[in-house]
């Protein structure tokens, strides 16, 4: 018999990182950073209904270039978010299950995660009149 | 819950070098988890250099040929050399595949073999399998029929039949339940996607009369729902079989039958 506890084999050190296990470690990443910007937005509206004092100060905090690099931030993980999970409802649905539809659909979330928050951005930026 | 690294002690550390004789040409170094229950201590990574102009095609022939000729004490399973048996399940180059039908060709640089992700190691590349068959077990993998038997066979359409293909391939080398990271962290109770394409086997066998308390064993929250839909299992399946999907099928069926 072993004279020595057994060690637990290697496990994520030398698993090959692939598509399949990212996007679905990001999808559970993205939906801890969008909870944590929930906060951000709750204190946005907080502010707006305090008065102008309390509102200038959250627009000169969220509009700095720190905060606008953060909401950068959490528009990507919110358009990930969306789209990946529109991924998981095909899948909670009986589609996309063969690995070349899975691959497929994991690239087009990523892609559409990049279109979607660029596209807000400049739409956002054009609404103020940026550009 | 998640553990990300292994205990200090759990750690693969350097091991020792084993050179190819002078005069080899087409040298593969093969990079092997070690352990030895007798001895102890930190799991050790030893290097093989093994001339490929003098040893067969797939990762099997060459560690059978290191312990042929270079190392007699590497212990690994192996036993029909053709993708069949399952026992030569390991990791290779990253992931989960068996030694036999993995081409030395297919992986560049050097070739790094562990033993299959997340087990408890017996020896060198030989995991404890006692819990997953303890698994396999709890799902009650024979046919069970209640109804009286015909005074042949249970008839079955060549249409029913074809609900099994894709299922009964499964030779249970385990690849794929230690692909999976849901599995590495909740395997004491999560089934995993090898038990849980089992479960589906019987489930969906037409012939079989017992689906509705399959289910009923199923319907859990780790030991079902664990699955989060990340698809290392088909992605690893060395037999090209899609767990995940038959553990989709199994989902679906839970929502159909409230």
């Amino acid at each position: 018999m072993a004279s020595h506890p057994r060690p637990t084999s290697p496990h994520l050190q030398i698993y090959k990182p692939q598509l399949t296990s990212a996007t679905s470690i990001f999808h559970r990443l993205t939906g801890v950073g969008l909870a944590i910007g929930t906060l951000v937005l709750v204190y946005w509206l907080i502010a707006a209904a305090m008065g102008n004092e309390a509102f200038d100060m959250a627009e000169t905090i969220v509009g700095s270039v720190i905060g606008r690099i953060l909401l950068f931030l959490w528009s990507l993980a919110f358009f990930y978010h969306l789209l990946n999970g529109i991924r998981h409802l095909a899948w909670d649905a009986g589609f996309g299950f063969e690995l070349p539809a899975a691959y497929r659909s994991g690239y087009a979330v990523i892609i559409g995660t990049v279109v979607l928050t660029l596209l807000a951005w400049v739409l956002g930026y054009m609404a103020r009149g940026a550009f | 819950m998640a553990e990300l690294t292994l205990p200090a002690s759990m750690k693969p550390v350097a091991g020792k070098t084993f050179k190819a004789p002078a005069g080899a040409k087409r040298l593969k170094t093969f990079k092997v988890y070690r352990w030895d229950p007798d001895v102890g201590g930190n799991p050790q990574i030893d290097s093989y250099e093994v001339d490929l102009d003098s040893c067969g095609p797939m990762v099997l022939d060459a560690i059978i040929k290191i312990k042929n000729e270079i190392d007699p004490t590497l212990t690994f399973r192996r036993s029909c050399r053709e993708g069949v048996c399952g026992s030569c399940a390991m990791n290779i180059d990253g992931t989960n595949t068996l030694a036999c039908t993995k081409d030395i060709g297919e992986i560049g640089g050097e070739v790094k073999i562990y033993p299959l992700p997340h087990m408890p190691v017996v020896k060198d590349l030989v995991p404890d399998l006692n819990h997953i068959f303890a698994q396999y077990a709890s799902i009650e993998p024979w046919m069970k029929a209640k109804s009286q038997p015909p005074s042949r066979e249970r008839p079955q359409s060549p249409e029913e039949r074809a609900k099994l293909d894709g299922l009964w391939e499964c030779i249970l080398c385990f690849c794929c339940s230690t692909s999976c990271p849901s599995y590495w962290w909740n395997g004491d109770r999560y089934l995993g996607p090898a038990i849980l394409l089992q479960a589906y086997r019987w489930i969906a066998d037409t012939r079989d009369e017992s689906a509705g308390e399959r289910l009923d064993e199923l319907e859990d929250p780790f030991r079902l729902y664990r699955c989060h839909t990340i698809m290392n299992c088909t992605k690893t399946c060395p037999k090209g079989l899609n767990p995940a999907k038959a553990i989709g099928e199994i989902k679906k069926l839970m929502i159909e039958r409230r």
